[in-house]
């Protein structure tokens, strides 16, 4: 029987416009607090991987793992970086918990960051395109936001979800960043502030998007012998899955679900031997508001379809039957592409320690994170448990 | 941004006249053209294929906020189209009334400028489609 693998130690930055950090800012500082946070020491660490959509296009830096490594103080250990857009996170960490799981190593830092507002906004909206089709897709003058709309459209003709009720997840989301200190945007929104906000790629709204982010998380994540003789509050893992589609969108079987998500989700709940309804809370990939309730249904929290009503009822909301995006999600909390996967671990560990605050999901025991890139290309679920 | 020309060129036949392939073992035709057919794998035979350029709108959107170099046709079409020989492709529809787009509406290819680089650089064309007229 394989050794489990648990998470001992977490730490992220503020997420927003840090006009004031740097690239290598961003991630040492989430380093050493993942590294305090565990109660280790820096020299204890034996790899680290790390999780960057785009440093080359948003701060002409490549060659990032040795740069991390060396900012860190760990200079000499092996650092791997680790690419697949805005689930860039979601693999290093799944590579980490792969690398602790060989047998290879006891004690590994994952971690995620980008660094968005060093470029302009027009820049970053091209950089990001860099996660669809170039050939084919951006070639035509289309943006991420048009993708995503070009799903919603689809979705709401063959299950008649609502633009309101795909407005609620942004409503949701706003409220609950209000209780996360780390969140971009601390205020709420209403249902007609969404709806009147300025249109991006009809039906998609402004406030139907996340935003441009900087920010960086890490997590320590340890072997079972070692993690429980440095920790009395470990979280494991109990399923870690990658799936992947077309890099295209006009490519898929369908283009109102995400089927990496669906086959991730599948395979995630098998290694874990537990069902949807197991599940006491979600980190979800909301990139756009439509894509919560893509998820939501991919993950089998509801039926095909029916996403947007589940999310009109207030099932997803913190006090509902399944809590989607306590932290925020990314509409809310904030998008640093590459660090959204890790900074979901660390929104998992810290509602399964009890250590969420106002945000805190009553009696959370089982969580799962569900991290996509581009528009579905790749999907990446991990199952934490307490 | 000024990008090498041999990136437009080699795709010229592609992008002018739909110039796709296709699977001769299992049947299955490709646009965007794909060299490896993802059922027969190496067992395939892949020729060359030209689509009609017909087909139906899948599912579109409005961009109102553009990349750059497509400021000035803001806001535009962006579609999804099923062409009827079985792929999807996504193209800009142009020459058509607002209230004719919309899902399931039959649709031609036409060929369009597609953006310049800046007042000197390559400009580059490729399909587009439109509604077609019953």
């Amino acid at each position: 029987m394989p050794k489990r693998v648990g998470i001992i130690g977490v730490g992220s930055t503020k997420f927003g416009e840090l006009w004031d950090y740097s690239f290598r800012d961003l991630i040492t500082e989430a380093g050493t607090k993942a590294i305090t946070d565990a109660g280790i020491d820096g020299k204890d660490i034996e790899a680290l991987y790390i999780g960057s959509m785009s440093p080359g296009l948003f701060a002409e830096q490549e060659h990032i793992s040795a740069l991390v490594a060396d900012y860190a103080g760990l200079s000499g250990i092996p650092a791997t970086r680790v690419e697949a857009a805005c689930a860039s996170g979601g693999l290093a960490l799944r590579e980490a918990y792969i690398a602790i799981k060989s047998g290879l190593f006891d004690i590994v830092v994952a971690g995620g960051v980008e660094k968005m507002t060093d470029v302009s906004t027009e820049s970053a909206m091209i950089n990001l395109m860099g996660a669809g089709d170039q050939e084919w897709e951006a070639f035509k003058g289309v943006t991420f936001p048009a993708l995503y709309a070009l799903m919603t459209r689809r979705h709401m003709f063959e299950y008649g979800t609502t633009i309101e009720q795909i407005s609620m997840v942004s409503v949701k989301n706003h409220h609950n960043a209000t209780l996360n200190p780390n969140a971009q945007f601390q205020f709420e929104v209403s249902i007609e502030d969404v709806m009147n906000s300025p249109i991006v790629a009809d039906p998609l709204r402004l406030l139907h998007c996340s935003p441009i982010t900087d920010g960086a998380s890490a997590v320590i994540l340890a072997s079972e012998e070692k993690a429980k003789k440095l920790s009395d509050e470990v979280v494991w893992i109990s399923a870690s899955a990658l799936a992947t589609d077309t890099i295209a969108l006009h490519d898929r079987k369908s283009l109102s679900r995400i089927n990496s998500s669906v086959i991730a989700a599948r395979n995630a709940y098998e290694q874990a031997k537990i069902k949807p309804k197991d599940i006491d809370f979600a980190e979800v990939h909301d990139c756009f508001s439509i894509a919560e309730i893509m998820a939501i249904e991919a993950l089998g929290f509801c039926e095909f379809g029916n996403g947007g009503k589940i999310t009109e009822d207030g099932e997803t909301a913190l006090d509902g039957s399944i809590p989607i995006n306590p932290s925020g999600g990314l509409k809310a909390k904030g998008h640093p592409v590459g660090a959204t996967g890790i900074a979901q671990a660390v929104e998992a560990v810290l509602q399964l320690t009890g250590r969420a605050g106002r945000r805190q999901v009553d009696d959370a025991e089982i969580g799962l994170i569900h991290n996509v890139g581009g528009s579905g290309a790749t999907s990446v679920v991990h199952i934490l448990e307490r | 941004m000024a990008k090498g020309i041999a990136l437009h060129w080699r795709l010229i036949p592609r992008r002018y006249t739909l110039l796709g392939t296709e699977c001769r073992s299992c049947g299955e035709k490709f646009f965007p053209p794909r060299q490896l057919c993802p059922n027969c794998r190496r067992g395939a035979k892949i020729k060359e294929f030209k689509f009609s350029g017909n087909g139906e709108i899948y599912s579109y959107t409005i961009v109102h906020s553009p990349p750059k170099g497509f400021e000035f046709m803001k806001p535009y079409v962006l579609a999804v189209i099923k062409l009827d020989e079985g792929p999807l492709l996504t193209a800009q529809i142009v020459d058509s009334k607002p209230e004719d787009i919309e899902i399931g509406r039959k649709v031609e290819m036409v060929f369009r400028k597609v953006i310049a680089d800046g007042d000197s650089g390559i400009i580059r064309y490729a399909y587009k489609f439109r509604v077609k007229r019953e």
